[in-house]
């Protein structure tokens, strides 16, 4: 199978010696002018794929940062529509790849079949969505594989090998670990089990590995080696912007 | 391996509402609550621990109770159906009961729940004590406010109640806090749904624990009668009281079921509880069902004056009975519920719960379309005790004296 733009987006930066860095930012954080700026500087920063979160009124997977931020979008009026109007127009300026990553309900409104063919023009190029795993994904994936967008798969410390295998077979992208067993946000430390999660997720998928949830440093990562091709931060880099800091600034330190 | 054809997820749909919208992380937990309905719930020896419980702790079977009042004014017989004189005073504890056995046997430590009138934490604080398990409770912090006696009967029974300041800080961002600590915790902790909402298997396990209410009225109706009830009507927040009532009389197309939302304050626009009746498909909290919701898919504030009612969707089996026809579903605004209230206290000396209430309005309000001599059974899902707060306030704010 050929390989998709966010594998090749990966494994690009890891033959260049390093880990792909996939920053994440609600759509329309920290307001809706600023946002697009922020992007633009985590591009500019070393971003291989940037995650879009799509702000939804109850998100059951995020913590209280995540929350916040993605409330206060919703009230100044950000929308799954808005995103993919405004990335459409701001698509051509941006080079890192594009995941949106949000709950499923704001996609189930919007049409799934109208989102995966409004998406695709919009150059998005992976979807997330923490609320639907392997029983439920079925009609989404079909309509995102009819426009070449991956539905990423997720697991998890408890997933077991063998729903990691059903996952295999269906899956594109990349596939996110997510290293605690919890909700988002930063953490110092991270289990003991993360690295013998992704060795066996190494084992099972032909694709490359992310890491998220959790991660506030590089140094973090210093103990899973080539365990990882990837890794996604959310919350720190919410908190960081949220400080009056610059989205440049927090990139600096991952390059 | 088709993963479109297994058994969970055939399982796991009403028509074509349901199935399992959570995180991955909380798939390994749901599938052993899974298991251990179909292998510890059905075995011989829990079904009568079960039951033992229910008769001797709880007060089973609760009686059908013919109104004689209000039956001889409406032209029309008039039963209620008494969960209010469950211990702890409502249907909640049937469900608690079951998933605290249930616990118990899977051997976990701690039960977890969320409340929004608080009926069902005192229900699961009260299973927890009485099993021998750590409880924690998470309630919006509005509720806490609304319901302080509730909280106070949590914390006496050893409960810890954790008020969640987020979101509208009312039971669907208690629901929202008690997954994310459930993800956290799975290994130690059975988190005891109090609805027939979220993900499967929790919409058949609750359904299955509250069936006890219809089986309880099909018998009693049947020897004090003679015949099935003509309606069975229950009010619809989460909608476990109801399906409770309305799953043994599914295959009797005599019966009519009626399923009774809050439509708030009634005017038009106001946030109300009626996620039927306002609202559209969606995901929520583990389930495609009916909920009341932005075009762009935000979850709209809900508002009864019922606490236990006051929740933006509904269990997915009610919104396929819905789509099947099979129930009725309508509603009556706060007003109506206080007006059948009063009535019931008035007439009958019984002080129904503001949820309870909503039932209630519905057959009073129709009393002109409900044949005479009818069978009507109204599921008094609960007392009205904890309710004297928000009723006194309504007093007082009429300018009437209390």
């Amino acid at each position: 199978m050929a390989q998709s733009r966010l594998q090749q987006r990966i494994k690009a930066a890891n033959d260049a010696g390093r880990k792909a860095l996939i920053p994440f930012l609600p759509g329309g954080y920290p307001d809706q002018e600023r946002f697009w700026e922020e992007i633009t500087e985590l591009d500019k920063g070393g971003a291989d794929v940037i995650e879009i979160g799509v702000p939804f009124s109850d998100p059951v997977a995020d913590g209280p940062v995540v929350e916040q931020a993605s409330l206060a979008c919703i009230e100044s009026g950000v929308c799954l529509e808005w995103i993919i109007q405004e990335l459409t127009r701001h698509r051509d300026a941006i080079g890192a790849e594009i995941v949106l990553m949000g709950y499923m309900n704001p996609f189930y409104q919007y049409g799934l079949k109208r989102f995966a063919q409004d998406a695709a023009r919009a150059g998005v190029a992976g979807i997330i969505i923490p609320d639907v795993p392997l029983e439920e994904a079925a009609a989404f994936r079909a309509e995102l594989d009819a426009v070449g967008i991956d539905l990423i798969a997720l697991i998890g410390l408890n997933t077991p090998r063998e729903r990691m295998e059903q996952y295999a077979a269906v899956s594109s992208g990349f596939v996110y670990l997510v290293s605690v067993l919890g909700i988002t946000g930063a953490r110092d430390t991270l289990p003991d089990k993360v690295r013998g999660k992704l060795a066996e997720a190494r084992e099972v998928f032909d694709l490359p590995l992310a890491l998220g949830f959790g991660i506030k440093s590089p140094e973090q990562l210093d103990a899973f080696g080539d365990h990882l091709d990837a890794v996604v931060f959310g919350s720190a880099l919410i908190q960081h912007i949220r400080g009056g800091e610059s989205a440049a600034s927090f990139m600096e330190r991952w390059r | 391996m088709d993963i479109q054809k297994t058994a969970f997820e055939k399982a796991s749909y009403f028509g074509r509402f349901g199935g399992t919208f959570v995180p991955e992380l909380l798939i390994p937990p749901l599938t052993e609550l899974e298991e251990a309905m179909r292998t510890i719930m059905v075995s011989k020896e829990f079904q009568s621990e079960l039951a033992l419980l229910l008769r001797d702790y709880v007060g089973r079977p609760s009686p059908l109770y013919r109104c004689p009042n209000l039956s001889q004014e409406l032209g029309f017989d008039l039963f209620l159906k008494r969960e209010d004189l469950n211990h702890t005073g409502a249907h909640k504890v049937n469900n608690t009961m079951g998933q605290a056995l249930l616990t118990k046997y899977m051997g976990k430590p701690v039960l977890l729940a969320e409340t929004g009138a608080g009926q069902h934490g005192v229900a699961t604080a009260t299973a927890a004590a009485m099993m021998g398990l750590q409880c924690l409770v998470f309630m919006g912090a509005t509720d806490v406010k609304r319901q302080a006696h509730n909280v106070m009967r949590m914390e006496l029974l050893g409960a810890k109640v954790i008020p969640v300041q987020s979101g509208t800080q009312t039971l669907k961002d208690a629901t929202n806090a008690a997954l994310r600590y459930w993800i956290a915790e799975q290994e130690t902790t059975h988190y005891c749904l109090g609805s027939v909402v979220g993900p499967h298997p929790f919409p058949t396990l609750v359904r299955d624990l509250q069936a006890v209410i219809g089986k309880e009225i099909k018998a009693q109706s049947l020897e004090q009668t003679g015949v099935l009830p003509d309606y069975v009507v229950a009010c619809v927040g989460g909608g476990s009281n109801a399906i409770g009532a309305f799953y043994d009389f599914i295959e009797d197309e005599s019966v009519k079921l009626v399923g009774v939302e809050a439509a708030g304050t009634g005017e038009p626009d106001c946030y109300n509880s009626a996620s039927i009746n306002k609202g559209t498909p969606g995901v929520l909290h583990g389930a495609l069902t009916l909920l009341l919701q932005t075009k762009d898919g935000q979850i709209l504030p809900s508002h009864s004056v019922a606490p236990g009612l006051d929740y933006p969707g509904v269990g997915p089996e009610h919104a396929h009975l819905h789509d099947s026809g099979r129930a009725t579903y309508t509603s009556v605004n706060d007003e109506q519920a206080i007006e059948a209230f009063n009535t019931l206290c008035l007439k009958e000396g019984i002080i129904p719960a503001l949820e309870s209430s909503h039932a209630l309005a519905w057959v009073l309000e129709n009393r002109d379309s409900i044949p005479a001599g009818s069978r009507v059974v109204v599921n008094l899902s609960g007392r009205g005790d904890k309710d004297l707060g928000i009723v006194e306030e309504i007093i007082a704010a009429r300018g009437e004296v209390a």
